[in-house]
């Protein structure tokens, strides 16, 4: 009977796998690649492992079994699917696999004109829109070449540093919902409401606000801002410190978090990842920093960086990083300039409303930059900030019409993505929620 | 006007004297171009811009991490179809942070032979990124570990970001929507 085996359904443990066992199941391959050489091994396991968990050499190959994790898994944040491969208790190797959220932003973008893309860019990452926009909108205004009034600049600043304040106040609340410190994620979502008010009533929506075009803001501050940033700033500075009581000693929290999912800085840099995660290796890399945009770099701010390179460090990197927004906040709040929120230059803004009622020709301008949209002159650029998550680059060709040629973001959730297999790697699989929660990747982001 | 350039033109200084990059920028570019014979330098006033013939892909890779460029930040493609004879362009963004500078190395990749050398052995961060290209745009990259569609479902026909790909071609399941 022992003869039959190869032609059986039936596998027994501890003999030699059958061909049908990897080839497939109804969950999809049981293989993760193509190509499973020991060099392919290395590469997804890191260029090198630094971990705090030591595998028992004793695991059986019976239990070693590939899993799949999402894309409905709570803790994905979105549609991301992981193909884990497990032994016992132990992540191997992990593959994630995107394109559950693709939207073909990028191929509607091209026939958006230069004005309308704004409204498309703006869904990518959800959780910072305001950066989309804005960096959107640099390279627009680098292509074209125009001078934007300081005011404009200081008003792009307020509204992505708040936005950054928002965003990381997701990342911390869903943080610690993921590992179950579940105060955190209600006190998280308490204080980002007060921020979208504010962008509510400056942009008119909640998110995907389309309020910083090519050429400045869509609408100046309401009236009595100064009031709404002041007891933001002041409120959230205040809840910082109910974060603080909850988390930082906390020694549930700190023995989820302490030692697990490690990236080092020779890692981050080759595998292009960027932000947060790069600053918890002891980086000290801002884009406001080294490369600044939109007058940032006349406000006085401190990168914050960890050193321990693990979860705990990028939650204290996250941390910092919304005291320091909320230090640049202020200063902008102090020190707006007074005029204009949109460059004169006719080309590319349209006339004010007041012109509309005295002057035809201002009627039809108005209708001609809605309609046909303002041409851009031929050329390619690529511009980077600094967004909550990395660097978020756009790069867009234009060919001497009013619709881009191509538009490409480089989405810094997207590159970050493949930090999971290096954190993952020979690590305990209730780790694994803390790493994929600690990269903070939005799913529009990374699909586009 | 004039008073904010020179602000600008300050802070820059400021900006590189506080990285202390001793190597003066051309250096740092030279050292990238040198070594492969095709690299040319076409454009230095807002970005550097470095074109190069798509087989020294991998060469000016090598060149560039040995330069200092320690990071690929992004690889993307254009589709000039109908605009330059060469119809594709592979973008490859290289950033080095002690230089605090940028690279931008463009590709032409003609419709018949649209193979390029990959970039993963020298910067593995580019996998993703040069899995996106292939998916959109049918640019191979040889020597990629696995080079399969990553955001299209694996069975899609056609390249989406190609201009010849139409808006349109891929019928809409909304009944209503075709009897107008």
């Amino acid at each position: 009977m022992a003869d039959e085996k190869t032609t059986s359904d039936l596998w027994v443990a501890g003999t030699e796998e059958p061909d049908w066992i990897v080839a497939g199941t109804d969950e999809g391959a049981q293989v993760m690649d193509r190509d499973e050489t020991e060099g392919r091994l290395t590469e997804q396991r890191g260029t090198r492992v630094v971990d705090d968990f030591v595998i028992d050499d004793s695991v059986a190959d019976d239990e070693r079994m590939i899993v799949n994790m999402g894309p409905q898994h709570p803790s994905t944040h979105g549609v991301l699917r992981l193909s884990l491969e497990l032994e016992g208790e132990t992540v191997r190797r992990v593959k994630p696999i995107i394109g559950y959220l693709h939207t073909g932003m990028e191929k509607m973008a091209e026939s958006l004109t230069f004005l309308q893309g704004g409204t498309n860019v703006t869904r990518m990452d959800y959780l910072a829109p305001l950066h989309n926009e804005l960096c959107f909108s640099l390279a627009v205004e680098k292509l074209v070449n125009i001078e934007l009034p300081p005011r404009a600049h200081a008003i792009r600043v307020l509204m992505t540093e708040l936005n950054r304040v928002s965003s990381h106040l997701v990342a911390t609340a869903t943080n610690g919902m993921d590992i179950g410190a579940l105060s955190i994620m209600m006190y998280g979502f308490r204080e980002r409401e007060l921020i979208l008010q504010f962008f509510e009533k400056t942009t008119g929506l909640r998110m995907n606000h389309n309020y910083i075009r090519p050429g400045g803001v869509a609408a100046d501050l309401p009236e009595g801002w100064e009031d709404d940033v002041a007891e933001i700033v002041a409120r959230i500075r205040s809840a910082m410190d109910d974060y603080e009581d909850l988390l930082k000693e906390n020694s549930i929290w700190k023995g989820r978090t302490q030692g697990v999912g490690i990236i080092t800085k020779a890692e981050c840099l080759a595998y292009g990842i960027t932000g947060p995660t790069l600053r918890a290796t002891g980086s000290d890399w801002d884009l406001r920093k080294s490369q600044p945009y939109s007058g940032i770099e006349q406000y006085d701010f401190d990168v914050i960086s960890g050193t321990n390179c693990d979860v705990y460090d990028r939650y204290r990197v996250r941390i910092g990083e919304m005291l320091e927004s909320l230090r640049i906040v202020e200063q902008v709040a102090n020190s707006m300039p007074g005029g204009d929120y949109m460059t004169d230059d006719r080309k590319v803004a349209p006339p004010p409303r007041r012109r509309i009622n005295e002057s035809m020709e201002a009627l039809i301008h108005h209708f001609k930059i809605y309609t046909e949209g303002f041409r851009v002159p031929e050329g390619e650029v690529y511009v980077a900030v600094e967004s909550p998550r990395g660097e978020l680059g756009c790069y867009i060709v234009s060919d001497g019409g009013s619709t881009p040629l191509r538009m490409h973001t480089r989405a810094p959730s997207f590159a970050n993505l493949q930090a999971l297999p290096v954190m993952m790697a020979d690590s305990l699989i209730a780790d694994a929620v803390a790493s994929i929660a600690s990269l903070d990747p939005v799913m529009g982001d990374v699909d586009r | 006007m004039g008073d904010d350039v020179a602000e600008v033109e300050s802070a820059e200084e400021a900006r590189h004297a506080g990285l202390e990059s001793d190597l003066p920028e051309d250096t740092v570019l030279r050292a990238v171009v040198e070594p492969v014979e095709s690299a040319e330098v076409i454009g230095t006033e807002s970005d550097v811009v470095v074109r190069v013939d798509k087989a020294d892909l991998a060469a000016i890779a090598v060149s560039a991490r040995d330069a200092g460029f320690e990071m690929c930040v992004d690889v993307t493609a254009v589709d000039y179809k109908g605009k330059r004879r060469t119809r594709f362009e592979v973008v490859v963004n290289f950033m080095s942070h002690q230089h605090n500078q940028r690279i931008r190395v463009l590709a032409s990749v003609p419709e018949d032979d649209t193979t390029v050398p990959s970039l993963v052995p020298t910067y593995p961060g580019t996998n993703f990124f040069e899995r996106e290209v292939y998916d959109m745009f049918g640019i191979s990259f040889e020597g990629h570990p696995d080079l399969t569609r990553i955001l299209m479902p694996d069975d899609w026909v056609g390249y989406p970001l190609r201009k010849d790909f139409s808006v349109g071609a891929v019928p809409v399941q909304f009944k209503e929507a075709n009897q107008v």
